[in-house]
């Protein structure tokens, strides 16, 4: 149907969401006879084995096996990257909450039963779990610090009329995703593997399923119709749970599932990484940015796991929507004995942008002005019309030219829709006759670039049949996790065939119809998956079009309004169909897509990674209780760069749904680590995510109308990770309400805790904190 | 066993036999009865994945947590999980279909919880969607498009197969159960002959033991049908409150007698914890973070504790020696809570990482009276600055007496550390808990003054 895409259709399960028939893989009906697996956990942070008895876990009703390290069939890595993490603990723990043991047993509730009765003898061995910890070890990935420097950073920094040193923490994050990790394999009779798995990669939890079981990855199938969530949580930690199901299956012969009670998901699976940001920044009076060295420490966990492109996405967006004429960006990957930190939406960039608007606020206070004032004197330069090409586009810091930059446009707008100026005045005035209550106001930019870094992942396949009654099966390498991936994939067939959006019939993810694919990550979902699925179909409508021409003798082919038009005929789509089917048309096409004009020479941290940026700006104003720490979002007004959106419900979606996550990021949601190593918030009674009453009191959130300058599908944007830094104005808002209490800079660490932020107003009001 | 179990299940009468008296109404019908909608997402109350709705004998709707609710719990009451919010031939409930429209779902995991908690506030005619779903979380939506949602569908009419279940639980034939007794005498008897067993009121905090200490608790009593301990006494000078009255009723009542108790209860868990737990599990589980007993402690509440026959009447303030140690003996239980009539002076102010749901960091309650710009009386108790909920007795001292003013309050600031030696934890450090404890005295007297201290009162 013509205008099928940039419609704003629900989400395509929204329909099962609510009435409770979508299903998840603990829904799927198991055969007869399924085991249930559950870890015996590590009870130390690092230290050897010594002895195991696991006789009480044998013995304890139910149970059907036990296994350790030595029992496993052969090489049960199950790491993303760097073949460093044995399924179970081999000799030695690395982190409070490791798996040691499997068991398997007749019911999940007598699996979890059973495996708290192990004893283990552990020799303890010292444990370094803070960053401090690991520089003073010199605990660490890649040997030293990546170090990244572009315009001779300290002679400019040495040079600068004003400068400032600074240092941030940032805590890290846990995905709390509704859905737990879980995974369901069954033995298949040729002796293959059939594994559902609540992922955002089959091709990786196919490959890791295949190689502990020392199969070919043909022999291999998975399948995921859908997620309960996953933010980047189900990119590599979903693994240990399907290994250990094949692995289980392939011992037992029946079928085997597992799932992470909630407290174990969280002392189990790694989260995002938490980072200390130093900075020096050198500037002139009116605040322009001339030199900014940053040195970024992140807490890896015990395993690399995703931790060395975490880090790189951090450094890469360490200017975020800001030119920096010199840059120096060094970079620690620490290696800690505490849970893997891993991939989580963003990847790196929030905290790498949280470092330079922490600057900008930084200079700001320093020369008593407004950030907003200061963000404006360091833009990028605007890319312009699409026709236009700038003469010398500014450089990012990695040398890759902004050529697209809208920020100074976006931002311009949205600080008029949202009356920044006004309302800057209004807390003004309201700070001024209140001692209790102060209100903060802030305005912070996002750019984030789009494509995996590692260029070889960006690229993408897809499946199509059409049928001969003229419905559409759609299949593609993406795994819907709730972003509405799906409807937006199929929003494009429809566009691409012409047809009605209920001719298309939306399928789970398999291995089976679409290979080698890469984890739905780095917001590129719809850019990759759309690209492959245009390229089946219009490879269908090519050859369908190719022949009606000529049965017809016409000149032309049209599908559009769920006909195909030849010439003068008008015939139903299902009717064309019929005709190509019984004239031996092949209705059937994979689609591919790699992006174009990306390179990226890591190393030296030069290229261009990103095929493309996408920008966004939120204004957000709280007020905060100077007594207590208590605080409320009270307004955000969004306005976000989608492109040319393919769906703006969805979309926007994405985005409230984004800045909330990346406020409670860095207000409520608290890791906790006690000094043995053990993390004590691991359940939602004790780790706090957004509710719904802390949701901003009036939420004003737009697109921004824009059009992609690369040619991405539809001229659409990425918009998966981008919004979730538009939460980075809740924060600084929070820093700008403590301004009003005293003299001194705030300095807030991240989360601002209402602990913290009573701290920072005693702090700048001269008193102790 | 919890055999004769009768209860209604998406209108249909469902018999349960053979379960373990602890097996919990999430595992039961996501394993024995297939109904795989309802979603377990924590397992432990918190996250409202798995909200069902219970209609009770009084046939008031409420949204409960699954995964902490026993079965025995639903005897002769009627539960409607999402299938069963769906009409009988699949038509949409207008929660649901608002949610599809308003674009209310994601990934769709929280989403049965959310439309079994709209359909209960729809059907309630329940329109304060901040406070109704404290206890859903949903971490895709950011809540906006649920809101709208919400708003959306309020005001449809409730469909007919919602209003049959009142109807149906009339008729529904509900024997005693054995592990259930129907009056406070009953009950004396029952505990008196087997104290060793576990009293359970409302399994906010038992189900926990169940679901995530993983113990099987075979002897127990259940408190659900206990009726006179859900009474509520207003007399002239005092209110009498059963220990089985749940905390979203004393909520109700307080609203009247003490507005800002009623406020703190708002955020006392979620609509679903406050719709099982009780003031009087609140006080008996001795726990230092329980909400209810700082405030009824600056109320001057008293208990009557009951064994057997014998009663006798405790200061809610003694009634807690030490962590995990109640004036409680065996076969002991606690059957009312006397709060004496007073004007309103009471403030209570829970200090929390999250506004809703959440444990409080601290929680200090004042109850000071000021005759003639002086400090006439004081009742001041903390929750999470001790081992047990506690009256600050060395600050009282330091206001009684004095001038109502700044200056007292700055001087009686040092009596805080006579009282209290916090801790740090995962929810503040003692220094936080300490200085914010200081803090709140000076709050309430600058509300007192009228000055602008609640960050809620603030409007964008």
């Amino acid at each position: 149907m013509s205008g099928v895409v940039h419609k704003p259709l629900p989400h395509d399960s929204a329909p099962l969401h609510v009435t409770g028939r979508a299903q998840y893989v603990d829904d799927i009906p198991t055969p007869a006879g399924t085991l249930h697996l559950a870890f015996g956990l590590s009870d130390v942070a690092h230290g050897k084995i010594r002895r195991m008895d696991l006789s009480a876990v044998r013995a304890a009703p139910g149970v059907v096996a036990v296994l350790m390290a030595d029992d496993l069939p052969g090489d049960c890595d199950v790491a993303p990257a760097a073949h460093d993490e044995p399924l179970l603990a081999d000799g030695e723990v690395h982190y409070l909450g490791q798996p040691v043991f499997l068991v398997v047993a007749e019911s999940h509730l007598e699996a979890r039963k059973a495996a708290r009765l192990g004893r283990i003898e552990y020799e303890e061995l010292p444990a370094i779990l803070t960053i401090d910890d690991a520089l003073a070890a010199d605990s660490r990935f890649e040997g030293g610090p990546v170090i990244w420097e572009r315009g001779g950073c300290e002679r400019a920094l040495a040079a600068a009329p004003r400068r400032l040193k600074g240092r941030i923490e940032i805590g890290g994050q846990e995905h709390f995703y509704l859905e737990g990790q879980a995974a369901l394999a069954e033995p298949m009779d040729d002796g293959g593997m059939r594994v559902h798995s609540s992922t955002q990669h089959p091709t990786e939890i196919q490959h890791k399923v295949a190689h502990a079981l020392g199969m070919a990855m043909a022999m291999v199938r998975v399948e995921v119709r859908r997620m309960g969530g996953g933010f980047g949580g189900k990119e590599s930690q979903g693994n240990a749970l399907a290994v250990a199901c094949a692995v289980a299956a392939r011992l037992t012969g029946r079928a085997c599932k597992m799932r992470y009670d909630r407290d174990d998901d969280m002392i189990i699976t790694g989260k995002r990484h938490d980072f200390r940001i130093e900075y020096e920044v050198g500037f002139d009076d009116g605040g322009r940015l001339l030199a900014v060295d940053f040195v970024q420490y992140a807490r890896c966990g015990w395993s690399q796991d995703l931790s060395l492109p975490v880090a790189d996405r951090a450094m890469l967006h360490a200017d975020n929507a800001y030119y920096l004429p010199a840059a120096r960006i060094e970079s620690h990957r620490l290696r800690t004995n505490t849970q893997s930190a891993t991939a989580f939406r963003g990847f790196g960039g929030p905290q790498g942008i949280l470092g330079i608007e922490r600057v900008m606020d930084h200079v700001a206070h320093e020369l008593g002005l407004d950030p907003f004032e200061v963000r404006q004197k360091n833009f990028y330069a605007s890319g312009g019309s699409i026709s236009a090409k700038m003469k010398a586009p500014q450089r990012t810091p990695y040398g890759q030219p902004v050529e697209d930059s809208v920020i100074r446009e976006l931002v311009g707008e949205l600080a008029e829709r949202a009356r920044y100026r006004e309302r800057r005045e209004a807390v003004a005035a309201w700070n001024a006759g209140h001692e209790v209550l102060k209100r903060g106001i802030a305005l912070t930019p996002v750019k984030f670039g789009i494509s995996f870094t590692l260029t070889h992942l960006n690229q993408a396949g897809a499946l199509v049949h059409v049928y001969q009654d003229g419905s559409i099966h759609l299949n593609h390498g993406g795994t819907e996790m709730g972003q509405g991936l799906f409807q937006k994939v199929a929003q494009v067939a429809a566009d691409r065939f012409g047809v009605a959006l209920e001719r298309v019939r939306i399928t789970a993810t398999d291995t089976g119809k679409v290979p080698n694919t890469s984890a739905t990550a780095a917001s590129s979902g719809s850019d990759l998956n759309g690209m492959a699925v245009k390229a089946a179909c219009d490879e269908i409508r090519g050859r369908m079009g190719e022949f009606l021409k000529g049965y017809y003798q016409a000149g032309t082919v049209v599908f559009a309004d769920d006909c195909v038009h030849v010439g003068g005929e008008v015939l139903a789509f299902e009717e064309a169909v019929r005709i190509c089917y019984e004239n031996r048309i092949s209705l059937s096409a994979t689609g591919f897509y790699r992006t174009p004009d990306i390179s990226w020479d890591r190393a030296r941290g030069e290229g261009r990674p990103f095929y493309y940026f996408a920008y966004g700006a939120a204004v957000s104003e709280v007020v905060l209780d100077r007594l207590t720490g208590e605080n409320r979002i009270l307004r955000v007004d969004i306005l976000h760069d989608a492109g040319a959106s393919l769906n703006p419900a969805l979309d926007i979606g994405q985005v409230e749904g984004g800045f909330v996550q990346g406020a409670g990021w860095l207000t409520t949601e608290e890791l906790v680590w006690d000094s043995r190593g053990r993390l004590m918030t691991h359940a939602p009674s004790t780790y706090k995510i957004p509710a719904c009453g802390d949701r901003p009191r009036i939420f004003n959130v737009d697109l921004f109308e824009n059009e992609n300058r690369s040619e991405t599908i539809y001229r659409s944007k990425a918009v998966g990770e981008p919004p979730l830094m538009l939460g980075i104005s809740a924060f600084l808002a929070l820093s700008d309400a403590i301004r009003a209490c005293g003299e001194g800079y705030p300095a807030l660490d991240a989360p601002a805790t209402p602990e913290r932020l009573m701290r920072a107003a005693a702090r700048v009001a001269g008193g102790a904190g | 066993m919890s055999d004769g179990i009768v209860f209604l299940l998406n209108g249909e009468t469902e018999r349960v036999a053979g379960e373990p008296p602890t097996r919990t109404l999430l595992d039961w019908l996501r394993e024995r009865k297939r109904l795989t909608g309802t979603k377990e997402g924590c397992n432990e109350g918190d996250c409202g994945a798995c909200t069902v709705m219970v209609t009770g004998r009084d046939g008031v709707a409420r949204a409960l947590n699954a995964c902490i609710l026993f079965l025995p719990q639903l005897h002769g009451k009627a539960v409607r999980t999402v299938e069963g919010i769906t009409g009988p031939s699949g038509e949409m409930h207008p929660v649901q279909q608002a949610m599809v429209e308003h674009h209310g779902s994601q990934c769709g995991f929280c989403t049965p919880g959310i439309v079994a908690s709209l359909a209960v506030a729809q059907m309630n005619g329940e329109r304060d969607f901040d406070r109704v779903l404290a206890g859903n979380l949903c971490r895709c939506t950011g809540y906006a498009p649920i809101l709208r949602a919400a708003e959306a569908a309020a005001g449809a009419p409730v469909p007919e197969w919602m209003r049959e279940d009142r109807a149906k639980l009339e008729a529904l034939e509900a024997p005693p159960l054995a592990i259930a007794p129907r009056s406070v005498d009953e009950l004396a008897v029952a505990y008196g002959n087997n104290p060793e067993a576990q009293l359970i009121g409302g399994a906010t905090d038992v189900g926990l033991w169940v679901t995530k200490r993983l113990q099987d608790l075979e002897n127990v009593v259940f408190l659900a049908d206990v009726a006179e301990l859900k009474e509520i006494r207003v007399r002239s000078d005092f209110i009498r409150v059963g220990a089985m009255v749940r905390v979203n009723a004393l909520r109700e009542l307080m609203a009247e007698h003490h507005p800002q108790l009623a406020a703190m209860l708002a955020r006392y868990g979620s609509e679903q914890v406050r719709n099982a737990g009780t003031i009087g599990g609140n006080i008996a589980n001795g726990s230092p973070i329980g909400d209810g007993p700082p405030a009824l402690i600056a109320l001057g509440a008293e208990l009557i504790l009951r064994m057997k026959n014998k009663r006798r009447r405790v200061a809610l303030e003694d009634f807690f020696i030490d962590y995990g140690r109640q004036d409680l003996r065996a076969g002991e239980f606690v059957e009312w809570i006397l709060i004496p009539r007073q004007p309103d002076r009471l403030r209570c102010y829970k200090i929390s990482k999250r506004f809703d749901q959440d444990i409080s960091a601290l929680l200090g309650c004042f109850n000071i009276v000021v005759e003639d710009g002086r400090v006439a009386s004081a009742r001041i108790a903390f929750g999470g600055m001790a081992a047990i909920p506690k009256r600050a007795r060395a600050v009282e001292a330091a206001l009684v007496g004095r001038d109502w003013s700044e200056e007292t309050i700055r001087s009686a600031k040092a009596a805080f550390a006579e009282d209290f030696s916090p801790i740090s934890d995962m929810r503040a450090s003692a220094d936080y808990r300490l200085a914010a404890a200081q803090n709140l005295l000076m709050r309430y007297y600058l509300e007192d003054r009228g000055a602008a201290v609640n960050v809620l009162e603030v409007t964008p």
